[in-house]
């Protein structure tokens, strides 16, 4: 069965996914494969990963994420979530599961602006 | 007391599945957005153990009613390979797949009341509440 591809997109050095539809594990883990590969290519700075229409996160998304944050960043690419509803936020921290090297901001604006402060802080500019 | 649903688990996808039929039943009964999230979230991980462990099984998930409280009881049944050390398994970060082995200690968190009846080389039996307050 073919999965559900999640777009990316690219805006100057950012890479912005937005998940609008309930992941199954395998589209999940091509999602994470399709990300790396863009960071790769696109050499982008930042990537965003905007969960607002998501209301599950078990712990199988969660290490995902996890893993996506962690890989991305041995690239050079910072990572910010955006949009985590805050009755997935509560049940995330009671599941146990803390997402570390993880970035989060309230909406995708914040999320653009937090990374475009750490590129510029890090001395690479931006664009 | 209301009808039961039934989904069963064969393959990935059937997690959503079953998650949405938990979540969708919790909303019909009232419980508020927080604990939707928390049950379809203890679902999402019963039922992906079910399909990881034991390959194929069954979430049911009914209304439940004791001295006048209402509540939702969901039930995750497989004729897997069981669980031999159940104190072993409810650890938080044991897992035997690799994986964060959060999902049935942080499922009984999310949950009122958790249950495990497992025999081995015959399946698993999960029972879990969950109240609305
Ligand atoms: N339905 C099941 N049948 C057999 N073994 C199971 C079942 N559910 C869980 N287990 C065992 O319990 C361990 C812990 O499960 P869990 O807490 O969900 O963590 P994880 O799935 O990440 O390993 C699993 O690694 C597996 O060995
Ligand atoms: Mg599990």
């Amino acid at each position: 069965m073919e999965s559900l591809r999640i777009p990316i997109l690219k805006i100057e050095n950012v890479l912005i996914a937005s998940i609008q539809v309930a992941l199954h594990d395998a589209s999940a883990v091509q999602f994470k494969d399709d990300l790396l590969q863009r960071i790769y290519d696109t050499k982008a700075r930042g990537l965003i990963v905007d969960l607002t229409a998501v209301d599950v996160v078990d712990s199988f998304i969660g290490r995902l994420i996890s893993d996506i944050a962690a890989m991305a960043g041995l690239m050079g690419t910072r990572v910010v979530i955006t949009g985590l509803q805050p009755a997935v936020a509560i049940t995330l921290v009671e599941l146990g599961l803390e997402l570390p090297h993880v970035l989060t901001a309230l909406n995708l604006e914040k999320g653009l602006a937090m990374l475009r402060r750490q590129v510029e802080e890090s001395g690479d500019g931006a664009g | 007391m209301a009808q039961g649903k039934v989904a069963a688990i064969r393959s990935d996808l059937d997690i959503v599945i079953a998650r949405t039929m938990a979540r969708d039943t919790a909303k019909a009964l009232g419980f508020g957005a927080i604990d939707q999230a928390r049950i379809a979230t203890a679902v999402s991980e019963l039922a992906r153990n079910i399909y990881l462990y034991a390959g194929t099984g069954s979430v049911s998930v009914r209304e439940i009613e004791r001295s006048g409280r209402k509540g939702i009881e969901i039930i995750c049944e497989d004729q897997g390979p069981g669980i031999s050390s159940i104190d072993l398994v409810m650890q938080d970060g044991y897992s035997t797949s690799r994986g964060m082995g959060m999902g049935l200690p942080g499922a009984k968190r999310l949950m009122d009341e958790f249950e495990i009846r497992s025999i081995e080389g015959q399946g698993t039996t999960i029972t879990s509440r969950k109240w609305r307050t």
